[in-house]
């Protein structure tokens, strides 16, 4: 890899890290804000203008707090599991394309920081590996509350991950390639998945729920029954960094539905507008930014409107609903294939 | 059983029909509604800011009236302390001396008026009692403080200030 490579690739990296974070922290603002405001309230608005200042205020509140932890946890597992939940979170959004190429003096530099063939299986991958942070804390914190909740979760998606895999793969059937890359160029312009695969993206938003462990499905976490699941014992930053990821988690799913489903960084009539190359590439990354905040406010929107289910219910929509659905999905792609092509 | 009115509903435990069963009708439905309430009038007051106007009749913190010469109303005959449910207020009385006329009205006055502000359910019984229109409710707060002692009010906080008078003509008895 040449130097220049290397120093843009650096410079992405920082930079996409740094709008992950951002993006994950005005999540919380967004999410405070969108509840008060479908619920006719206000919300915050007393830290800086409109109260957007509000993230920064939560995240010293989370400092000052008093750090504490259990005499009978496992203190390493303990204190390991809040780290795994946000290195996971955080790799995640290695693969994803946000944008074209960039032409500059010649060179094409791509948007995006590793554009690895098997992109698709990665990011299951790495947010299988984003489970392990929650069932330890839950086990290590030696509560039975948070032990509950660390086995809701995992087996929740463990079940969901199915699903999701097989309704991906009616898309990997279409495009012919794992690269998140290659599919976003395989709809161009308006030729967004969504319109080919309706159901496949039904199943596919309903399992980024599941994952994410969002309402309605944040059995995990439901304040009610399990008072907070599995950081139930947890305080302070490690608090922080559990609910953190989780919206690290919110956005990179977000992007994930957007690049698979919605075309990503193409937007309808992008070309035929005349614009040079670069032009075109950084309206696209805006257009799938915008995509990307849609799908976070379309979050936040069910979040605040259905109730949680109940935890039979939830396995057996899994189990019994969405894998057959998504099965039926993956014929019918197969059929519709052979029958146009 | 008859019902008292046609809106009860009579619980059923029926079978959940194909469309109930597909629950996106029902999930549509519910997000529409969520999304209606994105533009309605808020029902947040942003308090500091905008206060809320009090009703006429609100019963807040006591004032012990003077007359228009500035003169106490009190004559500390105590019907109030006796009519008041909470037990709240307490009272001394002192006979008026020579030269002290400008400072109450008549030959009996409260040496010591307190209302424990703590007890006082501001029921306003003590204002229908009084009948000197000597003591009103107004519509000022009771502050807050961290010191018990501090709610029980004195003469100090409870008469009228001449300077800063205030209107109870809203309270007043109308026969």
């Amino acid at each position: 890899m040449e130097l220049t490579e290397l120093i843009f690739k650096g410079i992405l990296v920082v930079i996409i890290f740094a709008i992950t974070l951002v993006a994950a922290l005005y999540s919380t603002f967004a999410e405070r804000k969108i509840s008060a405001v479908l619920q006719d309230r206000i919300g915050p608005n007393r830290a800086g203008p409109f109260g957007l200042l509000q993230p920064l205020a939560d995240g010293v509140k989370m400092f000052m707090k008093e750090e504490i932890i259990p005499t009978s946890s496992s203190k390493w597992l303990f204190i390991l599991a809040p780290c795994l939940a946000m290195i996971t979170a955080g790799m995640s959004s290695a693969v994803m394309p946000w944008g074209g190429n960039l032409i500059i003096d010649g060179e094409t530099y791509a948007l995006q920081v590793a554009d690895i063939n098997i992109g698709i299986l990665y990011i299951l991958g790495i947010t299988s590996v984003g489970i392990y942070g929650i069932m330890i804390g839950g086990w290590a914190s030696d509560n039975k509350y948070s032990l509950l909740g660390a086995i809701r979760a995992s087996s929740q998606m463990i079940s969901y991950e199915l699903a999701m895999g097989l309704s991906v793969i009616a898309v990997v059937m279409m495009t012919g390639d794992l690269s998140i890359n290659e599919i976003v160029k395989g709809q161009p312009g308006g030729h967004w998945n969504v319109f080919y695969q309706p159901l496949g993206f039904i199943i596919f938003l309903i399992c980024a729920f599941a994952e994410t462990n969002r309402a309605p499905f944040d059995l995990p976490e439901c304040e009610t029954e399990l008072i907070g699941g599995y950081h139930t014992e947890y305080s302070s930053m490690k608090l922080g960094f559990f609910l953190f990821a989780e919206y690290i988690n919110m956005f990179v799913s977000c992007a994930l539905v957007a690049a698979v489903y919605f075309g990503g960084y193409n937007m309808p009539f992008i070309n035929s507008m005349g614009w040079s190359p670069n032009t075109v590439t950084i309206v696209g990354t805006a257009c799938f930014f915008l995509k990307i905040a849609f799908g976070i406010f379309f979050f936040m929107w069910v979040r605040w409107t259905l109730p949680r289910f109940r935890y039979d219910q939830l396995m057996r929509l899994g189990w019994q609903i969405l894998i057959p659905l998504s099965i039926i999905n993956v014929i019918l792609t197969g059929l519709g294939i052979i029958v146009f092509k | 059983m008859k019902a008292l009115t046609n809106r009860s509903k009579i619980a059923v435990d029926k079978e959940y029909t194909f469309m109930e069963r597909l629950y996106f009708p029902a999930i549509i439905k519910g997000m529409m509604i969520t999304i209606s309430h994105l533009l309605k009038k808020k029902a947040t007051l942003r308090y500091p800011e905008v206060q809320k106007e009090f009703a006429p009749v609100y019963r807040g913190k006591h004032v012990l009236k003077r007359d228009e010469k500035g003169a106490e109303n009190c004559t500390a005959c105590g019907l109030c302390a006796v009519a008041c449910p909470a037990e709240a207020i307490t009272m001394t009385a002192a006979e008026r001396k020579k030269g002290e006329e400008g400072k109450y009205r008549e030959e009996k006055y409260a040496e010591v008026y307190e209302i424990n502000m703590l007890r006082c359910i501001f029921c306003g019984l003590c204002e229908e009692a009084c009948p000197k229109e000597a003591i009103f409710l107004t519509d000022e707060i009771v502050k807050t403080s961290y010191d018990r002692q501090d709610f029980v009010y004195g003469k100090d906080r409870l008469v009228e200030d001449m300077n800063k008078r205030i209107d109870i003509t809203k309270r007043q008895k109308k026969y």
